[in-house]
C-alpha cells in the first residue's frame, strides 16, 4: 500500500468485506454454528433412527417401573427390590454422595498432616511424608482399590473365624460388623441438646471475639464448646433414663448378625480414595505453606508465639487462601474417581444406575445421559461453593 | 509441524466415512466374508478362549454353523467377547450379526430391547453353590447369607425374587465380570454363589479347590438360553433358527459330521430333505443348497456339540436332561424341514 | 579524628584463627541434634516415626524378598499345606514364578508368538524417538518430533496391527462406481481439488496471493496420501485384530495415542476459549467444562455403549479405537486448560509486538505466542501425561485387556490360584506404574528446574 492511498479526511477504509475482521469472524462463527448444529443434529438423528429401527423404547418411563433387583448398601434409604428404578437412581446418588463426604473428610486430614509433616524440621518425619506422597500419587487409583479389595480385604479369614476387636466388634471378608446404637424413646431430646450446645457455642464465639477486640482478654471458647457439645447430650441421656442401647453383632449361621455393617467394598474405596487424594492434597498444603512470606513466621516467632500457634494461627489462614482453589479441584476429583467403586461392586451411582440399572432395561442414552448430568451438577454445585467460600476469604484489597 | 497434525486427523475423519452403508444382515456378511458372533468374556463350555485365542463351547459351534451354513466354511467367523452390559448394545448397533453368549429369552428383552431370540440352544435354570463347611443342604436354609451374582442379568433379578416370596433375608454382592463373581465367592466375600446351573458347574472349575463347593438341588427360575438377532431382518432371523433346528433335526435322524456324507445317499426323503439333495430349502433361506449338510459335516449335529463341550465327558459333566431331544423326555424340539 | 587507627588500641591486627565447629553442631552427630532430637516433642516425633518404620520396613522385605518363593511351576510351589503345599500355614509372601509364568501374557497381551517381533520393533523405535526428545541437550528436536508425531504412530500401526487398511471410497455414489480402493484414490483426487479450489477463492476474495497457500494446501493433501497409501497397502504383515492386543503394550498404545491427539486438539480449544468470537469461546467452555465435569468412567461407558448408537446405520468403531476416542476427548480438555494456562503466561506485550509487526492471527499464534507458551507448560503436559497413563488402568473395567486387565484376568487361572497371588501381580503392576510414573514425574520437575532459569 503506497501512502498516497491513504484515505484523506473522514472518509472510511474501503476494504473487500472479506478482509474486514468483524464480517470474516461472523462468517467464521456462523460456519462454527452450522457445523456443531449439523453434528447435534446428525447424532440425534442417528440415535433416534437406530433406536426406532431396533424397536426399543425410549423415553423416561421406565423410572416408575420397579427395578426387581436388590442391593446391600443404602445407609439412609428405603430401598427393596420392589422399589422403582428412580429410587434406585437416588440410593446410588446417596452412595456415592457418602462415600464422597467421608473420602474428603479422612483426605483433607490425612493431606494436611503429611503436607504440614513433609516441612517438618524432623528429617525422620518429612522423609516418611515425601515418600508417603510419591508412591501414593503415582499408583493407579484403580489399582489402589483392587489392592486393598482383593489384596488386603479378600485374604482376611472368612465369616466362621472372624477376628475380634472387642468392643469394636468383629472383622472378616464380608466387612466390619461394628456395634450399632439403638436410639429408644427420649433419644430426641439428645439431639436437640447437642443443637442447641451448638447454637450457644456460636454465641459464645462471637461474644468472645468482640471481648477480645475490645479488652485483649481471651476467652477459651474451644474448651467451652467441646464441654458445652459433650456434656449436653450426655446430660441429657442420663436425665432421659439412658434411652440409647448398643446391639452387639452376635454369631449367626452365617458369621456375625445384626449390629451396624460396614461392608467391605465400602471399607476397601475409602481408604484407597482417601489415601491417594491425600497424597495430592499434602502437596497443595506444602506449596500454600511455602507461599507464605518466611517474615511471616519470623514475625510470629518475634512477637514470642510457639510453634504450633504461628502454624495454626498465622501460616495456616494466610496458606488457605492459596490452597483453596486446588483444594477444590481435588475434592471434586476424589467425587468423579468415587465411581470407580463400579469395578468392585459398591453400589455407588455409576455402578447402579449407569451399571445394573441400564443393564436391566437397555435404555442406554437416558441413563448414561443422567448419569452424566448428575456429575457434572456435583461438580458446577462444589466449585460454586467453593467459589463462594474463597471470595468470602480472600484477602481484602483496598 | 501443525499442518500435519491436522492432516492425521483428517485421516481419521476419512477412514470412518470409508465403512459402506448397510442393507440386510445376509448381504452385509456375504460382502465382508465372515459373520461377527458376540460371545461371553470366557464361560467354559459355552465360549471360552484358550491361551491361543481359539474359542470353543456350545454357543461358539453355533455362530460356527452359522458361517457354514453362509459361507459352506464353518471357520468364517469372528468372535467379539462381550460383558453383560455391552452385549445388547453391541447386537442392536450392528457391532455383531449374532449375539451367542448364554442369553436368557425373556419379554422385555424380546420386545422392548428390540431383540428376537432365535431359538433355545440350551434349557437352563438358576441355581446355587454354597461350601460343603457350611453344612446347607436346600436354599430354604439360606436366611440371612451373602449371594454373589452378575449384574445386569435375569439372576440378580430371579434371587430378589426368591428370597422375598420366601422371605428370606440376604445381602446380594452383584459384580460386572464373571471372574469378579468367582474370586470374590472364593475368597469368602459370600456364602452363596447364583447363576444358571450351567454355569455354576462351569465356574466351579475355576474355584481353587472345586470340590469343597456343592450345587444345591432347587432350581429357581426357567433359562431359556438362546442366540439373539436383531428386530426386523427375518432373513437373518429365519437363517439362525434354522441353523438351531438343523442341528437338532440331524441328531433326530442320526445324521452325524462323520456320516453326513455316506447320509446323502439316504432314500429317507426327510435326510435327503435336510441334506439338500431334495428340495431348495437353501435357496428359501438365501444360501447355498448344501448349508445344513455344511453345518452338520463341519460343525456336528446337537448332540456332537452338546457332548464335545458340556457333555459327561467333560470336565463340566452335565448330563442331557431337559436339553435331551423330545423323544427321549427332554425339550429340544425342532420343526421339521419340509 | 584524623589517627584514631592508632590510638585505639584493642582492635585485633590479625584474625582469630579458624577453629572446628563444636562437636555438636557437625558431623553425624551434629546432624542428628539438629535434624532429629532439637527437642523434646521433635524427640518424641522421631522416635514414634522409627517405630512404625520399624514395623512396615521389615515386613515389606520378608514379603517381597527374603520370604517370598522365588520358583516353582503351579499354585503348590506357593501353597501353605493346609492349601495343599508345603509352606508352613503362617506363610504370606509373594509367589514371583507365577508373575515369571504370566510376563509374556503382562506384556503382549494375547498377540499372536510368532508376530512378538513386530511388537518389540514398536517398542524399541518408542524409546529409540523418545529418548533424544527428552534430552535437552541433543539437536534435531524438530526432525525427532516429526518422527515421533507422523513417522512412528504410522508405523506402529502398520507393524501392530498389520496394515492393509481397506479403502472403499466415500463421495462418488456407487452408481457412478462400485466401492473399491481404486475408487477411493478417484474420490481422495477429486476431493483434495475440491480443498485447494476453496482455498484459491477464499485467497483470491481476499486479495492474497494465492500460489503460496494452494502449494501448501496441495502438499498436505500429498502427504496424506502417502500417509494413507502406507496404511492401505498389504505388507504381507498377518493382520493381529484388537482382541488380541493387550498388557503393557496396550497400556502404551491407549496413553500414547490419547496425549498425540490431545495436544493438538488441547492447543486448538485453548485458543477457542481465549478466542474473541463468542460462539468460538462460548463452544470451548462448554467442551471443556463438560468433560473436565464428568468421571472417565462414565465417558468410557458412553464410548462403549452409546457411541455405537450415535453413528449412522452400519458404520462401527472397533472396541479399542471407541475407548481411545472417549480418552483423547477426556485428555484434550485437561490439556486445553494446561496450555491455556501457559498463553495467560506471556506477557500482554508479546501480543501486542507481534500485532505490530503486522502478523495476523494464526501467525502471530504460530510464530510468537504458542513457541513460548508450549515451552512453559511442558511440565504440565508431562503432569497431565502422568495422569493419562495411570488412567488408562480404567479401561480395564469395559473389559480391555491392558496391563491391569491382563493381571485380573491371570486370576481366574487356577493353575497359580493361592491367597497370595492377587497382591503379587499387584505389587509387581504397582511397582511397574510407580517407575514410569515417578520417572516421569521426575523429569517434569527436572525440566520446570531448567525452563525456570531463564526468568530469573
Amino acid at each position: 500500500m503506497a501512502v498516497t492511498d491513504m484515505p484523506s479526511g473522514d472518509e472510511k477504509p474501503k476494504v473487500k468485506l472479506l478482509n474486514d475482521p468483524k464480517f470474516r469472524s461472523m462468517i467464521f462463527q456462523a460456519l462454527l454454528v452450522v457445523l456443531l448444529a449439523w453434528l447435534v443434529w446428525s447424532m440425534i438423528d442417528n440415535a433416534a433412527t437406530n433406536l426406532q429401527k431396533a424397536g426399543i423404547a425410549s423415553g423416561f418411563g421406565f423410572l416408575s417401573t420397579a427395578s426387581g433387583f436388590g442391593l446391600n448398601f443404602s445407609p439412609f434409604l428405603e430401598y427393596t427390590s420392589s422399589s422403582s428404578f428412580m429410587q434406585v437412581y437416588w440410593v446410588g446418588l446417596q452412595n456415592t454422595l457418602v462415600l464422597a463426604v467421608i473420602g474428603i473428610f479422612f483426605a483433607t486430614i490425612i493431606g494436611f498432616i503429611m503436607g504440614i509433616a513433609r516441612l517438618s524440621n524432623n528429617w525422620v518425619i518429612s522423609k516418611i511424608a515425601y515418600w508417603y506422597v510419591e508412591v501414593m500419587r503415582n499408583i493407579p487409583l484403580l489399582l489402589q482399590i483392587f489392592i486393598w479389595y482383593k489384596g488386603v480385604l479378600a485374604t482376611l479369614p472368612t465369616s466362621k473365624n472372624s477376628i475380634d476387636l472387642g468392643a469394636l466388634g468383629f472383622l472378616n471378608t464380608k466387612g466390619l460388623f461394628a456395634p450399632q446404637f439403638i436410639f429408644g424413646e427420649g433419644s430426641g431430646v439428645m439431639g436437640w441438646a447437642l443443637l442447641i450446645a451448638i447454637a450457644v457455642t456460636f454465641v459464645i464465639n462471637g461474644w468472645a471475639k468482640k471481648r477480645q477486640m475490645a479488652t485483649g482478654e481471651r476467652f477459651p471458647v474451644f474448651w467451652t464448646g467441646l464441654g458445652l457439645i459433650i456434656g449436653l447430650p450426655i446430660l441429657m441421656y442420663f436425665i432421659m433414663g439412658q434411652p440409647v442401647t448398643t446391639e452387639y453383632p452376635t454369631s449367626g449361621n452365617f458369621g456375625p448378625r445384626g449390629g451396624m455393617r460396614v461392608i467391605p467394598e465400602f471399607i476397601a474405596l475409602i481408604l484407597a480414595l482417601s489415601l491417594y487424594t491425600a497424597a495430592f492434597i499434602a502437596e497443595i498444603v506444602r506449596a500454600g505453606i511455602l507461599a507464605v512470606n518466611r517474615g511471616q513466621t519470623e514475625a510470629s516467632y518475634a512477637l514470642g508465639l510457639r510453634p504450633g500457634q504461628t502454624l495454626r494461627l498465622n501460616i495456616i489462614p494466610q496458606a488457605m487462601r492459596v490452597i483453596i482453589p486446588p483444594l477444590t479441584s481435588q475434592y471434586l476429583n476424589l467425587a468423579k474417581n468415587s465411581s470407580l467403586a463400579v469395578a468392585i461392586a459398591y453400589p455407588d451411582l455409576t455402578a447402579v444406575f449407569a451399571g445394573t440399572a441400564l443393564n436391566q432395561t437397555g435404555q442406554a442414552v437416558e441413563i448414561i445421559g443422567m448419569t452424566m448430568l448428575t456429575y457434572l451438577a456435583i461438580s458446577l454445585v462444589t466449585s460454586l461453593f467453593m467459589n463462594w467460600y474463597n471470595a468470602k476469604n480472600s484477602l481484602v484489597e483496598r | 509441524m501443525k499442518k500435519t497434525i491436522v492432516s492425521a486427523l483428517g485421516v481419521a475423519a476419512m477412514s470412518v466415512t470409508a465403512f459402506g452403508a448397510s442393507a440386510a444382515t445376509l448381504d452385509d456378511v456375504k460382502a465382508k466374508g465372515f459373520v461377527q458372533c458376540g460371545v461371553s468374556q470366557g464361560l467354559p463350555g459355552f465360549s471360552n478362549p484358550d491361551s491361543a485365542g481359539n474359542w470353543t463351547g456350545i454357543d461358539v459351534d453355533l455362530c460356527k454353523g452359522v458361517a457354514a451354513a453362509v459361507f459352506g466354511d464353518a471357520t468364517k467367523v469372528k468372535f467379539t467377547p462381550l460383558s453383560a452390559k455391552e452385549r445388547f448394545t453391541a447386537l442392536q448397533s450392528g457391532e455383531i450379526d449374532v449375539l451367542s453368549r448364554n442369553t436368557t429369552w425373556t419379554a422385555t428383552r424380546d420386545t422392548t430391547l428390540g431383540l428376537n431370540f432365535a431359538g433355545v440352544n440350551y434349557y437352563d435354570g438358576q441355581g446355587f453353590m454354597v461350601r460343603n463347611d457350611l453344612g446347607v443342604k436346600s436354599a430354604l436354609e439360606l436366611s440371612g447369607a451373602s449371594v454373589c451374582t452378575n449384574t445386569g442379568t435375569t439372576t440378580e433379578l430371579n434371587v430378589a425374587d426368591y428370597f422375598r416370596a420366601n422371605k428370606l433375608e440376604y445381602e446380594i454382592v452383584a459384580f460386572e465380570k464373571a471372574d469378579e463373581v468367582v474370586a470374590a465367592y472364593d475368597a469368602g466375600r459370600c456364602d452363596v454363589y447364583t447363576t444358571d446351573q450351567s454355569g455354576l458347574y462351569a465356574q466351579r472349575l475355576k474355584l481353587t479347590n472345586p470340590a469343597d463347593h456343592t450345587v444345591l438341588p432347587e432350581i429357581i427360575s426357567k433359562e431359556p438360553l438362546g442366540p439373539v438377532v436383531r428386530q426386523g431382518d427375518d432373513q437373518w432371523f429365519n437363517l439362525v433358527k434354522w441353523t438351531h433346528f438343523a442341528m437338532v433335526n440331524a441328531e433326530e435322524l442320526g445324521i452325524t459330521s462323520a456320516n453326513a456324507e455316506e447320509m446323502k445317499n439316504s432314500d429317507n426323503p426327510a435326510i435327503k430333505r435336510v441334506l439338500g439333495t431334495e428340495g431348495e430349502f437353501g435357496a428359501a433361506l438365501g444360501v447355498g443348497n448344501d448349508w445344513a449338510f455344511n453345518i452338520i459335516s463341519q460343525v456336528g449335529n446337537y448332540a456332537e456339540t452338546f457332548n464335545r463341550n458340556v457333555g459327561p465327558d467333560t470336565p463340566l459333566a452335565i448330563a442331557r436332561g431337559t436339553n435331551d431331544l423330545w423323544s427321549k423326555g427332554g425339550l429340544q424340539y425342532a420343526p421339521p424341514i419340509r | 579524628m584524623s589517627n584514631t587507627k592508632n590510638s585505639i588500641s584493642f582492635v585485633r591486627a590479625e584474625m582469630v584463627p579458624e577453629m572446628a565447629p563444636p562437636i555438636n553442631e557437625s558431623g553425624v552427630l551434629g546432624w542428628m541434634r539438629k535434624n532429629l532430637f532439637s527437642s523434646i516433642p521433635n524427640t518424641i516425633l522421631t522416635l514414634l516415626a522409627l517405630y512404625i518404620l520399624y514395623l512396615i520396613i521389615p515386613g515389606m522385605i520378608q514379603w517381597v524378598l527374603t520370604d517370598a518363593v522365588w520358583s516353582g511351576e503351579s499354585r503348590l510351589a506357593c501353597a501353605t499345606i493346609a492349601q495343599g503345599g508345603e509352606l508352613p500355614n503362617d506363610w504370606k509372601a509373594a509367589c514371583w514364578p507365577y508373575v515369571g509364568a504370566y510376563l509374556k501374557l503382562f506384556i503382549y497381551g494375547r498377540y499372536p508368538d510368532a508376530e512378538l517381533w513386530r511388537v518389540n520393533m514398536v517398542l524399541i523405535m518408542f524409546f529409540v524417538g523418545l529418548v533424544p526428545l527428552l534430552m535437552p541437550n541433543v539437536g534435531f528436536k524438530r526432525e525427532n518430533l516429526v518422527f515421533m508425531l507422523v513417522i512412528f504412530p504410522i508405523a506402529s500401526f502398520v507393524l501392530l496391527s498389520g496394515g492393509n487398511l481397506d479403502l472403499n471410497g466415500f463421495l462418488l455414489p456407487d452408481a457412478i462406481m462400485g466401492p473399491s480402493e481404486f475408487k477411493f484414490w478417484v474420490d481422495f483426487l477429486i476431493l483434495s481439488l475440491i480443498i485447494c479450489g476453496v482455498v484459491w477463492a477464499y485467497m483470491n476474495a481476499t486479495d492474497t496471493d494465492p500460489k503460496q497457500a494452494v502449494t501448501i494446501t496441495a502438499i498436505t493433501m500429498a502427504v496424506l496420501a502417502v500417509i494413507l497409501f502406507v496404511m492401505s497397502v498389504d505388507f504381507g504383515l498377518e493382520p493381529v485384530e484388537t482382541d488380541r492386543w493387550g498388557g503393557f503394550v496396550m497400556t502404551l498404545v491407549i496413553a500414547v495415542t490419547g496425549i498425540v491427539a490431545a495436544l493438538p486438539l488441547g492447543i486448538l480449544l485453548a485458543l477457542g476459549r481465549r478466542s474473541d468470537m463468542p460462539a468460538v469461546s462460548l463452544f470451548s467452555v462448554i467442551f471443556i467444562e463438560f468433560w473436565r465435569g464428568v468421571p472417565l468412567i462414565t465417558v468410557l461407558f458412553m464410548s462403549s455403549v452409546m457411541l455405537p448408537l450415535f453413528l449412522p446405520d452400519g458404520v462401527t468403531f472397533d472396541k479399542l479405537l471407541r475407548a481411545l476416542i472417549g480418552v483423547a476427548l477426556f485428555s484434550s480438555a485437561y490439556m486445553a486448560e494446561v496450555v491455556r494456562g501457559g498463553m495467560q503466561a506471556i506477557p500482554k506485550g508479546q501480543y501486542e509486538g507481534a500485532m505490530a509487526v503486522g502478523l495476523n492471527y494464526w501467525q502471530s499464534m504460530r510464530m510468537i505466542i504458542l513457541p513460548q507458551a508450549l515451552k512453559i507448560v511442558i511440565p504440565g503436559i508431562v503432569n497431565t501425561f502422568i495422569g493419562l497413563f495411570k488412567d488408562t488402568t480404567l479401561v480395564s473395567i469395559i473389559g480391555l485387556l491392558d496391563f491391569l486387565g491382563i493381571i485380573n484376568l491371570s486370576h481366574s487361572d487356577s493353575t497359580w490360584a493361592t491367597p497370595v497371588q492377587a497382591m503379587t501381580s499387584y505389587v509387581f503392576c504397582a511397582f511397574i506404574f510407580f517407575l514410569f510414573c515417578f520417572g516421569m514425574s521426575r523429569y517434569s520437575i527436572y525440566m520446570e528446574d531448567r525452563l525456570n532459569t531463564s526468568h530469573r
